[in-house]
């Protein structure tokens, strides 16, 4: 540990280590932005997208910056339907976000448990599991989430339930490894003389322990995960047309994108952008100041 | 030597085995095989010929030893949509997709390596800044939307490039390709271009890393004390060490090019096996996705073994590990 720092909660020892990079503060200021802005997109969106009696046909593929015939102003044009651009990415990213999120915690929890299992177990178990982690890990993650959903079928469910698919095993063997480490440090050694029983130690003592490289694993898992919703929705094949993503919104832009009305795709994307980046950025950061090597 | 190269290819075996497994059971045991490998608009006669040559009636271990010898054998029925076997539709697109890859792989390589010595050897320029900058774009762009901004740009606002197929081919050696002429050329660069991004990133970065960590080793201090120009000492020595890993990662990374060969395909109406797999996703023509994922993962499965006996020939200590684990 610092010396410096000593006597500072880990908390703002956290803190004040992650705020050397000025870089991943902007990031992570720019992500909590986000965030607010997609919770609270009913609030501060101009228009109610999905609202079929806000949208106006006669505003239809407006360029940025132009009024419309009731003398609004839409920022960031609107679309085929005449809805505004802007309203439409607030909720996209809702969605985005929300699946993003959502897939990978529960990926997490399994990878986590599966991991942990693999680890404590050892022998035939540990082999089983640890052969198909590679063996999923041997294929891209695009790959295998286009088949399980060409199988599946559409719907939020079914890309939950892939997106899932593809990232448990990361997890499993960063789980894994660490948990092989960990189990044979002295304080488990402890704990098992202490007769506590196998969950008790697996779950209060080593997982604790294995948490940092796992929360900058998951970090990045977001970001992979939102865009790869994002590519399979692109591709058709993600979300349905009642859940608009961001990336439904790009590819519904798409057909327009050669009549040069590029803003339909344009700005979606750059909204995917920016989180993307930002939670890589973050990420990055997380790493270096979680790293017990580099302290 | 002789025992590691058996020992993998006995795996390589086995895990087409697993996932021919795989394959079955999503087909036949999850899916009802009648729907997924029987034009929904044939007739009753028909449907019960095809059952019976498909073997539908017998048990489930039968079933899944006739379709391996039918797989074994090519057949794994006709595309709905086309009307011809499904492997011989796959086969005929595959060509288009592995000059895509090639392609990419080739630009990628080509510009990733330069960028990423310059970025490992003078890593507090401007340059170098810009260009780790640029790469973390590459991670974090999505390729589709890239593909689309190029369309825009390129094809769109300075009309200078064709936004979609493949343009005039040539027949070399009884294959269509499209890089040997000019209008082939232009209809590839884009495409490859788009594929190739997220290679290049990864490329400058492990280049990069190789590059740093070389700089500092006892060989390259050893090679300026001698006076060896600059030049020689990047060429020569640094890298020859970095090639190594560079070389395998290139190799492992084909196989996913070939996967997200499928957005590129999909967005410049590229007509490889990518596109033929989302146009058969889209029409539930489901002989074509069963037949493209037995040959993919035919191929993955390929690429791993060529690339791991490569690499065991390339550096010893792998062979050693192997013999004693």
């Amino acid at each position: 540990m610092n010396g410096t720092l000593a006597g500072a909660s880990p908390a703002r020892e956290f803190a004040e280590s992650f705020a050397r990079s000025r870089v991943a503060v902007a990031a992570f200021a720019a992500l909590c932005l986000i965030l607010v802005a997609a919770i609270c997109a009913p609030l501060v969106s101009p228009q109610n997208p999905y609202d079929l009696a806000q949208l106006d046909i006669m505003d239809s593929k407006l360029a940025p910056g132009e009024k419309s015939a009731s003398g609004a102003t839409y920022l960031l044009g609107t679309d085929d339907q005449g809805r505004d651009m802007l309203s439409a990415i607030l909720y996209g990213l809702r969605i985005s976000l929300g699946v993003g999120i959502m897939s990978t915690l529960a990926a997490l929890a399994i990878g986590l448990a599966i991991g942990l299992i693999a680890a404590y177990a050892g022998g035939w178990l540990d082999a089983l599991i640890m052969r198909v982690v590679d063996l999923q890990l041997s294929f891209p993650s695009i790959l295998i989430a286009l088949v399980l959903l060409a199988v599946l079928g559409q719907g939020v469910d079914k890309i939950i339930v892939a997106l899932i698919t593809v990232q448990w095993a990361y997890y499993a063997r960063t789980v894994r490894g660490n948990a092989l480490v960990e189990k044979r440090k002295e304080y488990v050694d402890a704990a098992v003389c202490l007769a506590y029983s196998a969950p008790r130690v697996l779950f209060r003592h080593i997982l604790p322990n294995c948490l940092p490289p796992l929360i900058v694993v998951a970090t990045v898992q977001v970001a992979h995960a939102i865009a790869l919703e994002a590519t399979l929705s692109f591709l058709g094949l993600g979300m349905p047309i009642t859940s608009p993503s961001l990336g439904l919104l790009i590819s519904n832009g798409f057909t327009h994108l050669l009549s040069g009305k590029y803003w339909i795709s344009f700005f979606p994307g750059i909204a995917l952008l920016v989180t993307i980046v930002g939670i890589n950025l973050v990420g990055d950061q997380l790493r270096d100041v979680l790293n017990p090597r580099l302290k | 030597m002789l025992a590691y190269i058996s020992r993998r290819l006995l795996q390589s075996l086995l895990v087409l085995f697993v996932m021919s497994l795989l394959v079955f059971l999503g087909v036949y045991a999850i899916g009802n095989p009648v729907d997924i490998l029987i034009n929904p608009q044939a007739d009753q006669a028909e449907i019960e010929r095809v059952k019976a040559s498909l073997g539908l009636d017998q048990p489930v271990w039968v079933q899944y030893w006739s379709f391996l010898v039918n797989a074994l054998a090519g057949d794994l029925g006709k595309s709905f949509a086309a009307n011809i076997p499904a492997i011989q539709l796959i086969l005929q697109r595959m060509p288009a997709t592995v000059e895509l890859a090639l392609t990419a792989m080739v630009i990628a390589i080509v510009l990733g390596l330069p960028l990423g010595l310059w970025a490992g050897l003078k890593p507090d320029s401007v340059a170098a800044k810009t260009i780790m900058a640029g790469s973390i774009l590459g991670f974090s762009l999505p390729t589709f939307w890239v593909g689309l901004m190029l369309i825009m740009v390129f094809s769109v606002q300075l009309g200078w490039l064709p936004s979609t197929g493949r343009g005039q081919t040539a027949e070399v050696l009884g294959v269509h390709l499209s890089i040997f002429t000019w209008d082939g050329i232009r209809h590839i660069l884009m495409p490859a271009f788009n594929l190739a991004l997220f290679k290049l990133a990864l490329l400058i970065r492990l280049t990069r890393a190789g590059a740093r960590e070389a700089m500092l080793q006892d060989y390259v201090r050893f090679a300026r004390a001698k006076g060896l120009a600059e030049e020689r000492v990047v060429r020569v020595h640094v890298l020859k060490n970095i090639l190594i890993p560079i070389v395998t990662v290139v190799g492992l990374e084909f196989g996913s090019v070939l996967a997200f060969a499928i957005i590129t395909e999909t967005i410049f109406a590229w007509p490889g096996m990518g596109k033929l797999l989302i146009d058969s996703i889209n029409v539930l023509d489901r002989p074509v996705i069963v037949a493209y994922l037995l040959i993919i993962v035919f191929i993955f499965v390929l690429i791993n073994l060529v690339v791991d006996l490569l690499y065991s020939a390339l550096d010893p200590r792998v062979r050693l590990t192997g013999v004693r684990a």
